[in-house]
């Protein structure tokens, strides 16, 4: 399974905000792909296109063979089945008047032809899969920890056996000793059931952790993708090797020189031409206000930069 | 080395409908003079009560109910109100959290530096001003003095943050606490924050208490660490040896559930949960989950000095 | 100042739900504990009327026309012979019947129409608040009079009547809430689930937009009484002989100068009772009630 997006330009009237501008990118059946990058990069914006939360303004999303952009609603709606998404604010993102066995069930009953019993089944054996236990079905979500309601969040979406999901900063809101264990069971149920992960974060050490290759987004584009280790290991792109540098490492000997980009993120409405990172970037060069090639720095790994 | 802060024994406790919540429970810390000592812990820790209550902050339905907050000489849990309200702000200052919300939305920013200098720092109105805009420049600020003149919602995150840091170091105090200040930050803007932190309690020669559950920022910025878990004072260390040569269960437990950007690590999340602090266990709250846990466990358990400047509150662990 | 995270890791205790809150929130008063008695008698006494009143509220009994009050009559009798305590029970019936209909018309009405403008918004939106706002630019008492004059004064119409006046009320509570619900992440969630539009809208966001709606209704039920009554009083609301509060204290009003003060009096003091407990525990509601609302 293969999908590849191409040229989102989500926009906002009256002025263009260029959430998302031109991005590519394809994950393969089986993999997580991670999207990284600090706020305004537009990766949860790319992430709602994918499930057409929010309408592209340009641009094919494609989905197994299929133009989900080409989709009418009911068609869309239906297809939903095989792409769920996570969210990132467990509170938030459960219908507090729902059970834990209703939030769980619906997906099956919307999309599956099973009966209420085969459900009931089904619903049970999510929850043991994510830990929770056919114990707590009956609770309401605020008889649950944070802990507890992301793994809610995490067993509806996984409920229908979609064929991807989208994870949205699933662990941002949560305490740091729950992150761990959250993370755990994405990647336990990710090596057993096969799942194919589009895991969107800012905490670059769960998505070494997590993922298989990682592209990393600044001010509405990609700036690198290459396979995890690569990346981590040998960064290229100067806003990579910022963002690396500026992650504090525990351990009071290591040696972390910090490459400060100047300034803050500019507002993503009026964008320069060529390289986005070039008002910030120690490297740059008058070359860099010319549109930014795309190279190949070693297998599977990509940069947008004129100096590498 | 006679410490600027000692705090020795501190519990507080909050009175709720549900029963009383022993959030703080004989906890101890010391910060020596011009030192960036890390207080260390998850939520639930009891850390931001300890530093609330440390500028006697805390409000009922909180009440501190033992324990004494030595600063400079003087027991602060003591003081009356009104020589509290001079330590604070002027000798002992405090950045929050959310720095939007931390900031008068109705003034603009230079001036709430300003009142600050003229009520703690004894600057006469007329300079406070220049004073204020040369607080925002050295906290990094561009064009500080248009700044001055904006408002809290003008200005961003990051932006937002180094003006509390200003405002902070604006009256040249002792120590500052800093709770959690780098929350909400992308990481770029929050590792220029630490490091604004740093530098200018360098200069200032300012003591930093740094609350946080981030261990990397610990060990990238720290001299010293504390390490809190459900309200008790676990361990307490020089940065180094509390990374190289964790000694509390809970310690190792914690640095072993960091996943690296650096390396590939096997990721062990600490077992069990964190206690309820209503009805927490007896002596030592982290027992129900440690692998040591031995019979003496459920009693009091001191902070015992097992090396130089290394202080662990665990009967498992061999030492002095 | 943040708020103490000390529920253990395992989830804390159930949050005690709103009846027993309620329950302790009206005890703590004799007001409020009052208020609840005054509206569960009201209540049981308007249900079992026919069977507990031992008079015939309608029957006229020319030999015991305007007697005070003593014990055979407790509250007296009117004009006619009528014995006062059974007359206001009954009308207790007429009332809260005509304040329920109006109420849960109102209510059903505007809940559908400020749920579809609040999640639609769009022209949709533009149009069911324009009109919301035409019903809304008449004063609801003078809108009121002039549908009852208009459809007649049966029963049916004066609750049409008052339900009318009442629809901006819950349209709009409701618009608001939704608009803050559209936006939470629980209502993308259920878009990306696979829900259709329909099934958002009423199964998964209008019950969570209802606690606030809960505390209105309750408070406009006495406010539905007041209607009633007043419509009665000047003549355009339940037709004589059918007992009604406002009716009777019209009919009392002349007689107040006469000296016969129990034909006024009683009628009007249940009216006063009845809509002040609706509204004290309508306020008990909403004191309960929002702190929820914000964890919603």
């Amino acid at each position: 399974m293969h999908f590849p997006l191409r040229s989102l330009i989500p926009w906002r009237a009256p002025r263009l905000v260029h959430a998302v501008d031109g991005v590519s990118l394809h994950v393969d059946a089986g993999e997580t792909l991670g999207l990284v990058g600090e706020s305004g990069c537009g990766k949860s914006t790319l992430a709602r296109c994918v499930l057409r939360l929010i309408e592209p303004t340009a641009g094919r999303i494609r989905f197994a063979d299929t133009d989900l952009t080409a989709l009418g609603d009911e068609d869309m709606r239906r297809r939903r089945r095989e792409i769920q998404m996570v969210f990132q604010d467990p509170t938030a993102s459960l219908n507090p008047r729902l059970s834990v066995a209703a939030t769980v069930d619906e997906p099956l009953a919307l999309h599956t032809p099973l009966t209420a019993q085969a459900r009931r089944a089904r619903v049970d054996e999510v929850l043991e899969e994510v830990g929770l236990g056919a114990g707590l079905r009956d609770r309401y979500p605020h008889q649950l920890s944070g802990g507890q309601r992301q793994r809610v969040n995490i067993a509806r979406a996984i409920a229908s056996r979609p064929r991807l999901v989208v994870l949205d900063e699933p662990t941002s809101a949560l305490d740091v000793s729950l992150r761990a264990r959250v993370i755990l069971l994405l990647g336990e149920l990710k090596r057993a059931l096969g799942m194919t992960y589009l895991f969107i974060s800012h905490d670059l050490s769960t998505v070494r952790y997590l993922c298989d290759r990682v592209a990393v987004m600044y001010l509405g584009v990609v700036v690198e993708e290459a396979p995890a280790r690569e990346l981590f290991d040998h960064p290229a792109h100067p806003y990579t090797r910022a963002l690396l540098s500026c992650i504090p490492i525990p351990d009071p000997d290591a040696v972390q020189e910090r490459l400060a980009l100047a300034g803050e993120v500019p507002s993503p409405v009026d964008i320069p031409a060529g390289c986005r990172l070039r008002g910030r970037c120690p490297l740059a060069q008058p070359v860099c206000a010319e549109p930014v090639p795309v190279r190949e720095v070693a297998p599977g790994h990509t940069v947008a930069c004129h100096l590498v | 080395m006679t410490p600027l802060l000692a705090l020795e024994d501190l519990t507080v406790h909050f009175d709720t409908e549900d029963g009383v919540v022993q959030a703080v429970d004989g906890a101890a810390l010391a910060v020596g003079p011009g030192e960036v000592v890390g207080l260390v812990g998850e939520s639930g820790s009891g850390k931001s009560v300890t530093a609330l209550a440390i500028l006697r902050l805390l409000r009922p339905p909180a009440r501190v109910v033992s324990g004494r907050i030595r600063f400079d000489g003087r027991d602060l849990l003591a003081l009356s109100e009104e020589e509290m309200r001079s330590v604070r702000g002027a000798q002992i200052s405090m950045v929050f959290q959310s720095p939007r919300t931390s900031l008068n939305p109705v003034l603009p920013v230079g001036r709430q530096i300003e009142r600050l200098l003229v009520r703690h720092g004894g600057a006469a109105p007329g300079q406070a001003k220049a004073r204020a805009v040369a607080m925002l420049r050295e906290a990094g600020i561009a064009e500080p003095e248009r700044r001055a003149g904006q408002y809290a919602h003008q200005l961003s995150g990051g932006m937002c943050q180094r003006v509390m840091v200003a405002m902070a170091l604006a009256t040249n105090p002792r120590l500052l606490i800093a709770d959690e200040p780098t929350t909400g930050l992308d990481v770029s803007i929050a590792a220029q924050i630490l490091e604004l932190l740093r530098d200018l309690g360098r200069r200032t020669g300012a003591a930093i208490l740094l609350i946080t559950h981030d261990l990397g920022v610990v060990a990238r910025l720290c001299d010293r660490v504390v390490v809190m878990h459900a309200g008790q004072t676990v361990e307490w260390a020089p940065v180094r040896r509390l990374f190289h040569a964790p000694a509390h269960p809970y310690t190792r437990a914690l640095i072993r559930s960091i996943p690296r950007v650096d390396r590939e690590i096997a990721m062990e999340p600490i077992p069990g949960a964190v206690p309820s602090l209503l009805a927490p266990p007896h002596g030592c709250r982290f027992a129900p989950r440690c692998d040591l846990v031995r019979a003496e466990c459920t009693a009091h358990i001191p902070l015992r000095e097992i090396e130089a400047e290394h202080r662990v509150a665990c009967v498992a662990v061999e030492g002095r | 100042m943040s708020t103490l995270a000390y529920v253990s890791a395992d989830g804390g205790p159930a949050r005690r739900s709103a009846a027993v809150l309620l329950w302790r929130r009206l005890s703590r008063n004799a007001m409020s504990l009052a208020a609840l008695a005054v509206l569960v008698v009201v209540a049981l006494t308007a249900v079992g009327a026919p069977v507990i009143m031992p008079y015939d509220p309608d029957e006229p009994d020319a030999e015991h026309a305007l007697e005070a009050p003593s014990g055979r009559h407790w509250l007296g009798t009117d004009l006619y012979g009528r014995d006062q305590l059974t007359r206001i029970v009954h009308a207790g019936r007429v009332d809260l019947l005509v304040a329920l209909a109006a109420t849960a018309i109102a209510l059903s009405i505007g809940s559908v129409l400020g749920a579809v403008s609040g999640y639609r918004g769009g022209w949709i939106d533009q149009l069911l608040m324009r009109v919301i706002d035409t019903i809304q630019a008449f004063p609801s008492f003078i809108l009121a009079m002039g549908i009852a004059a208009a459809l007649g004064n049966s029963v049916t119409n004066i609750v049409i009547a008052i339900a009318i006046t009442h629809v901006p009320i819950y349209g709009r509570l409701i618009r608001g809430e939704m608009l803050r619900i559209r936006e939470m992440e629980y209502a993308e969630a259920a878009r990306t689930v696979g829900n259709p539009r329909r099934r958002i809208i009423f199964h998964h966001l209008l019950p969570n937009c209802l606690p606030p709606v809960i505390v209105q209704a309750t408070l406009a039920m006495g406010f539905a009484i007041l209607t009633v009554a007043a419509l009665s009083y000047i003549g355009l609301g339940i037709r004589p002989p059918t007992s009604e509060w406002g009716a009777m204290t019209a009919e009392g009003a002349g007689y107040i100068v006469s000296g016969e003060w129990w034909v006024f009096l009683f009628p009007g003091t249940a009216i006063m009772a009845t809509v002040l407990s609706f509204n004290l525990v309508g306020d008990a509601l909403r004191d309960v009630l929002d702190p929820r609302m914000k964890g919603v």
